[in-house]
């Protein structure tokens, strides 16, 4: 949490530069756009939802407003999915909606160029290629960037409505 | 400042007047009509005159000047209403709303339209008010108590219409008559007729000064120009019959004087000598603005909803804080004590007047059957009395507005397939008349809307016939409200299916999910030959809850309290396991269906023993059953929160809402639970599965 106040480079993005925030999965660590961010929270006081998919934990109080939490470890069947205090929830907003997505750690706020952004590869990432929007390669770190939007709007997360009930 | 932005008010005040003139129309009695009725009608033509002239809509102020002339001869007995005549009014009703939807789009009304109900109206004119009309309408016009009469001179030009446009353009002749306005007034008067048009002729006669003026304006136009002068009951204006048809002024004279002085928007220069107050409606007019504004305002309803939103808030925020203060064994401190106790009554009265603020009469609601009904018995050649009961009833104003599309459903079925024709009313016994009755009544924290019809009732047969042809399963066993249940089907439908005796159920499932997506239920009672009741229950609300918290497993929910009938703690000899899985429980005479909570939600760590845990008797959808669950917490008020927001439909869950605690609980679906536990109704519902009656102990897991 302290390192998503911690934005260095907050000011003055060049151009074709994009800040994104940083979490892990496991051993791997994912990055997401943090204009979809509203704000990063620990996990807790989690309602659970009867006949929902596994990955969606329930649903929690965001002050208020209550917001759907899913896992995403769960989700893409990362080996374990421990809840500690290392454990935070992400709210993002998406699709005027707003949810909460668990992960292991958020690290970082990165902003990455245009040139840091490479296509994303065809296999060997626990999240499936579809919202997988490209990699993010610094030093000697990959990031995976993550659609967030079309993941969690898509069909198979459970999250919307289908269309035309 | 922007005109424009009085255009919302003006709508929604002319939607009103509308809905006025139309309730009005509806119960004018024809051959007998009530003067402060037509007088009213009247009123609310004018009053949108004016507001149409003001903002530009001319569409609008021209039908509606050919109305309020016709509502003129009308109120003042001139032309004999005839259930056509007030047929016609009602179509220009009709016009006019879709004027006013037309430049509430930011468009113009279609020009077609409004020539079709403009030559309307001047042919009713003309057809019904001969020259003798005419010169009887000049003569008795100024019912205004001050004004004596004007002589009678041009009153053949009001019968003098004559088919055609009004053409403004050729120079129509006015005649101006200021009627004790003071010298200096009147030259100034005069003085601005000069610049309106060419003055004629002049003649004074005691206090009535006399203008023969040619102007290329509008009689209103002038009076409109006027009125910065003088108070409106000191002016007359008339069109004569010269240049021009002038079908547009064709009963204008009389109501100028009269009229404008309800209006009195003239910012007055001159004394006022006619006490044209005493005219009992002069309250009315233009002045509905200033005379609405003094004693309520027109709020937007999502400011409302953002102020209920945040007492919800408040209100849970204040809990909490009990909470803790109960919890904590530190806090002794009276002054703490009491502070919570006058923060926790004062935010509940603070919520109760919020809520309030929403909620409005059933009328609201029920004043656009009349209409309907009307209609639809003309059109079926049925008679049909309608009855409304409980009008002053509230309702939350969401609800109204939802309820609206269900009950135009039930009462078009009850018309249509209900009532009977009159000759086999007669055939049967019964008055020819029917009879519509539409009630609403609070229960409990409940509305109860009826839709009662005195026609054939429902055809028992025909739909147990028309259900096994869809497939559904049914059995000639089935109880009269079972069988009636089935209308509800979705696809059971079709009125030429159930025949036109009985049928109904044309789309009786979408009324039914309409209902049920407000958190009511409808049920229907029928008697054959007598009639059918359809039967709604919605909450009052939706924003706030009664509710019951029980606890399963470690979880909590909530039960609307509204749903609970009662709670017992089951005993093992009044528990029966059936075939299929199902467990019933036997409460004095019934038996009812047993739905585990913990089983239809996965709630781990439960009882599963009843015996040793509690049923809570429950009714949904005119279905009564038992829902286990482990534990009674106690009883609250709670903010419904959407949880379709963020998320989406919950099976067996309605709504949620936050507790004291700040965590979520869930607001059970007491209708759907039950669809919940029939459907996983393949497991066991109790651990083992379960044997011939009485059902064995089986250890909690």
């Amino acid at each position: 949490m302290s390192h998503a106040t911690a934005l260095q480079t907050a000011a003055a993005v060049e151009a074709g530069s994009q800040e994104f925030l940083v979490f892990s999965l496991g051993d791997e660590e994912y990055a997401i756009d943090i204009l979809k961010v509203q704000e990063i929270r620990g996990y807790e006081n989690v309602t659970r939802i009867a006949n929902a998919p596994d990955f969606i934990k329930g649903v929690a109080n965001l002050r208020g407003v209550i917001v759907p939490i899913v896992d995403l470890r769960i989700k893409f069947r990362l080996e374990r999915a421990d809840y500690d205090d290392q454990t935070v929830v992400i709210v993002v907003n998406i699709a005027d909606r707003v949810v909460g997505i668990v992960v292991d750690r958020v690290s970082d706020v990165m902003t990455l160029t245009a040139e840091q952004r490479k296509p994303a590869p065809e296999f060997g990432l626990s999240l499936p290629l579809d919202y997988i929007s490209g990699l993010g390669n610094l030093d000697e770190r990959m990031l995976v960037l993550v659609d967030i939007e079309k993941m969690l709007t898509s069909e198979e997360m459970a999250l919307v409505e289908e269309a035309g009930e | 400042m922007d005109i424009t932005e009085f255009y919302d008010t003006f709508f929604e005040e002319a939607d009103e007047l509308l809905a006025e003139m139309e309730s009005h129309l509806l119960e004018l009695d024809v051959d007998n009509p009530d003067v402060e009725r037509l007088n009213a009608i009247f009123r609310a033509a004018h009053s949108i005159k004016g507001g149409a002239g003001t903002f530009g809509f001319e569409a609008l102020q021209r039908t509606t000047h050919l109305l309020e002339n016709l509502l003129d001869y009308t109120r003042r007995g001139e032309l004999a209403l005839r259930r056509d005549i007030v047929d016609t009014f009602l179509e220009a009703k009709d016009m006019l709303n879709d004027q006013l939807d037309a430049y509430r789009q930011g468009g113009e009304p279609d020009p077609e339209a409004l020539e079709r109900i403009c030559e309307t109206l001047r042919r009713l004119a003309l057809e019904e008010l001969g020259e003798d009309a005419g010169a009887d309408v000049a003569g008795a016009a100024p019912s205004t108590p001050a004004s004596p009469e004007p002589p009678a001179d041009q009153a053949p030009q009001a019968a003098e219409p004559a088919g055609g446009e009004a053409a403004p353009g050729g120079g129509a002749r006015f005649q101006v008559t200021l009627i004790g306005v003071a010298d200096k007034d009147r030259n100034l008067l005069i003085e601005e007729l000069a610049q309106l048009g060419d003055i004629e002729d002049q003649q004074a006669d005691g206090e009535r000064h006399r203008v023969v003026l040619t102007s290329s304006l509008s009689g209103d136009d002038i009076e409109a120009v006027m009125c910065f002068i003088a108070e409106p009951e000191q002016l007359e204006v008339r069109s004569l019959a010269a240049a021009g048809p002038a079908a547009d002024s064709d009963s204008k004279p009389a109501p100028a004087a009269e009229v404008q002085a309800q209006a009195a928007p003239a910012p007055a220069t001159a004394k006022p000598a006619a006490p044209a107050k005493a005219e009992p409606a002069a309250k009315s007019g233009d002045g509905a603005k200033k005379g609405g504004e003094s004693t309520s305002i027109r709020v937007p309803v999502s400011k409302v909803d953002q102020i209920i939103n945040l007492v919800g808030e408040l209100i849970i925020t204040q809990s909490m804080l009990n909470q803790v203060a109960e919890d904590s064994e530190t806090v002794n401190d009276g002054a703490l004590v009491t502070g919570l106790n006058l923060l926790q009554r004062t935010a509940r009265d603070l919520q109760e007047a919020v809520m309030s603020v929403r909620m409005v009469p059933m009328d609201y609601v029920f004043s656009r059957f009349p209409r309907l009904v009307r209609d639809l018995a003309g059109k079926l050649d049925k008679d049909v009395e309608l009855v409304t009961e409980g009008k002053s009833t509230e309702l939350d104003k969401g609800l109204t507005e939802r309820i609206i599309d269900p009950l135009t459903h039930l009462v078009r079925n009850s018309l249509d397939h209900g009532i009977e024709t009159p000759d086999r009313r007669e055939a049967a016994g019964k008055p020819r008349t029917g009879r519509l009755t539409l009630s609403a009544q609070h229960q409990g924290g409940n509305i109860l809307i009826e839709v009662i019809d005195d026609g054939g009732g429902l055809n028992r047969e025909k739909i147990l016939e028309k259900a096994r042809y869809n497939g559904l399963a049914v059995s000639d066993s089935m109880s009269d409200d079972e069988v009636w249940q089935l209308i509800f089907a979705p696809g059971f439908s079709t009125a030429e299916a159930v025949s036109d005796v009985s049928g109904r159920g044309v789309g009786m499932d979408v009324v039914k999910r309409n209902i049920q997506a407000m958190g009511g239920h409808v049920e229907i009672l029928s008697t054959p030959g007598q009639g059918t009741t359809t039967r709604i229950v919605l909450p009052l609300t939706l924003a706030i809850l009664d509710g019951m918290s029980i606890k399963v497993g470690r979880e909590m929910f909530i039960l609307p309290v509204s749903a609970v009938i009662e709670s017992l703690q089951p005993r093992a000899d009044d528990l029966y396991s059936v075939a299929g899985g199902d467990v019933l429980l036997k409460v004095r005479e019934d038996y009812l269906p047993v739905v585990a909570v913990h089983h239809a939600l996965d709630v781990a760590d439960a009882i599963t023993d009843p015996t040793r845990a509690i049923v809570v008797i429950v009714q949904g959808e005119g279905r009564r059953y038992a829902l286990l669950v482990d534990e009674l917490v106690g009883q609250q008020q709670v903010v419904v929160k959407n949880l379709e927001t963020n998320y989406r439909k919950v099976p067996g869950v309605s709504a949620a809402t936050i507790l004291g605690d700040g965590s979520v609980a869930l607001i059970l679906d007491v209708a759907d639970m039950h669809r919940l536990g029939q459907s996983k109704k393949e497991n066991p519902v109790f651990g083992a599965p379960t044997r011939a009656r009485p059902v064995e102990e089986v250890e909690p897991s």
